[in-house]
């Protein structure tokens, strides 16, 4: 595989051509709120992105996201694969998906050895052949950048 | 016979192979084994190799402090560096002290900047006058302009109390002059304008609008970053009062650039940079200063880089700038035809007329990062994004574009080359189904 192939997988060009959780949704009463915009001035890349908290005895957990945007396909695959991830999911897991993340992207195309790390991002592992593009690191960090920004905002990230 | 440069037709075969040959980065490949294609040189410039000799030579040979020292080194690095701005001068149609350096273009815009906002807080005397500014008064650029051309006078309207206006552009990508009565008045300044548009390759009519400017006297400032490489440039035949350039987009160095002032403006004109080299008498009371251009060149220069520049223009002028010009416009034909590629829409003139080979585009359904992704894939260097021009992309509606350009150095099966890689990309990403 080059590394173009390497770099655009299927599963990138499936979720930049028909994106998850695009539309921003209402946060039902009750729930905690965050949202976020965020921008790639170098290419005009834009994500406004809304996280849908709820609150429970065992810690909040993300029971939504929803997000608009535009930009290239890899922003926009990397929002969509992080919507699928991250939904459903503890904060704490989410901040701990949102490391792992980040350490993909500064492997250089070396991917993460940690079968756990792995396993856990799951179909975000496809963002490793970015990772040899550093103009491109940005782009799959965008999404991600918003989340972590909406989650402070809502008020759901632990003091 | 030596009118053959004035009229043949561009650059032959054999003549373009010597250029290219001048030129060692052209040499190299990359990503994995493929020569490069490099379609990047509105944003800069690849150096020959006279200009990379002429900068170690300077190092090895001349290098001291200019303009003071009673030493032959000194002596010898002064004579580069004043000659260097001599063939800038004569470059570009200008009096050598007319020539003053500065770190870059957008430095260059700034001196002028924020001398009319020195000008305004009472400096430069009486004869600074033409340069103060009241609230009211108008300053108007156009929607084309690059950042470094727009930014610095909203901020000296917000200094000011100065209002910014601007012509808008058609759907051509032409400077629209329908209402150039209504936007340059009586109240208008400033008129600031680029030659030639780094995103859409357009010539700016510049003939008319020195001539609005000047109906109401106002100053004209030329940003010349485009047209200076690649087009002939007789500044005092143009008429404006002001223009900057930068060395790296023109073949010569980074981190020099020059601004072309009209002597009478430039004498009138309060300094920006303060300290060395520009005083005449410095008491603990009270400054006086240099005339120009030495008036605005504060502290220690780039003085090698500017050595770089001038033989860049040296070597240019050698090649013959009409000859440029006509190989510029062979290669602007060539590339405006990606057009003709299903999917693939140029923002701009569609024409080859009037214009450089600089081509933005977009393609449907795929973005430009993408886009130049893909091409890079290939050994084609492109740049993505805005360019540096973000209300002329809001203008035609895209966030962003892929732009090629092309330089002296540039071949037509480069192009051709291009050409074929971008037919390809929709495909890759399922953008033609």
């Amino acid at each position: 595989m080059s590394a173009l192939e390497q770099m655009y997988q299927q599963v990138i060009l499936d979720h930049a051509k028909h994106p998850v959780g695009r539309g921003l949704a209402d946060v039902p009463e009750g729930h905690l709120a965050g949202e976020s915009h965020q921008v790639n001035p170098t290419c005009g890349d834009e994500v406004t992105l809304r996280v849908d908290v709820q609150p429970g005895a065992g810690g909040p957990r993300v029971a939504a996201v929803s997000w608009e945007g535009q930009g290239c396909s890899i922003s926009q695959a990397s929002t969509s694969v992080m919507t699928e991830l991250v939904t459903g999911r503890d904060v704490a897991e989410v901040e701990r998906l949102d490391a792992y993340f980040h350490d993909l992207m500064s492997s250089r195309g070396k991917g993460l050895t940690e079968d756990e790390a792995l396993d856990e991002l799951g179909d975000a592992t496809a963002f490793t052949g970015v990772s040899q593009y550093p103009a491109r690191i940005k782009c799959a960090l965008l999404g991600w950048a918003a989340l972590k920004d909406s989650l402070a905002r809502s008020g759901a990230l632990a003091g | 016979m030596t009118t053959t440069d004035a009229v043949r037709p561009g650059l032959s075969a054999s003549e373009l192979a010597a250029v290219r040959a001048d030129f060692p980065l052209l040499g190299r490949t990359v990503r994995g084994g493929r020569p490069l294609v490099y379609l990047d040189s509105a944003a800069t410039s690849q150096k020959p190799n006279v200009v990379l000799e002429a900068e170690v030579d300077f190092y090895e040979q001349r290098n001291a402090a200019v303009h003071r020292g009673a030493h032959q080194l000194a002596e010898e690095a002064t004579e580069a560096y004043e000659g260097a701005r001599e063939a800038v001068a004569a470059f570009v149609g200008a009096d050598t002290d007319e020539i003053v350096w500065t770190p870059g273009a957008t430095a260059a815009i700034n001196l002028v900047a924020y001398a009319f906002g020195n000008a305004t807080a009472g400096r430069g005397g009486a004869a600074a006058e033409r340069f103060r500014l009241a609230p009211g008064d108008e300053i108007v650029v156009t929607e084309a302009e690059h950042h470094a051309n727009l930014v610095p006078w909203q901020e000296l309207c917000a200094r000011t109390g100065a209002v910014l206006r601007w012509l808008g552009v058609t759907d051509e990508g032409r400077i629209d002059l329908s209402n150039l009565d209504e936007v340059i008045t009586e109240r208008t300044r400033v008129v600031a304008f680029g030659h030639v548009s780094n995103v859409t390759g357009a010539v700016a009519p510049v003939a008319e609008l020195v001539a609005a400017a000047r109906r109401v006297g106002a100053c004209t400032v030329l940003d010349a970053c485009q047209s200076v490489p690649n087009l002939p440039v007789d500044l005092h035949a143009l008429g404006v009062d002001f223009a900057a350039f930068s060395g790296h987009k023109m073949l010569g160095p980074t981190g020099v650039g020059a601004l072309y002032g009209r002597r009478e403006l430039l004498e009138a004109m309060p300094p920006v940079t303060t300290g060395g080299s520009m005083v005449e008498i410095v008491t603990m009371e009270a400054t006086t200063y240099a005339p120009p251009p030495q008036r605005f060149e504060a502290g220690t220069q780039p003085v090698a880089q500017a050595v770089g520049m001038g033989v860049a223009a040296q070597w240019l002028g050698e090649l013959g700038m009409e000859a440029v010009a006509a190989h510029e416009r062979a290669l602007a034909a060539e590339l405006v035809t990606i057009a003709e590629i299903p999917g693939v829409r140029v923002v701009g003139p569609a024409d080859a007329q009037d214009r450089l080979a600089v081509v933005s585009f977009v393609v449907d359904g795929v973005h430009a990062h993408d886009v130049g992704q893909v091409l890079d894939d290939r050994g084609i260097a492109v740049r993505v994004g805005h360019h540096c021009a973000q209300p002329l992309h809001r203008r035609f509606g895209v966030a962003a574009t892929a732009r090629a350009s092309a330089s002296v150095y540039t071949t037509v099966e480069e192009i051709a080359a291009f050409r074929e890689a971008l037919g390809g990309v929709r495909a890759f990403f399922g953008a033609d189904r």
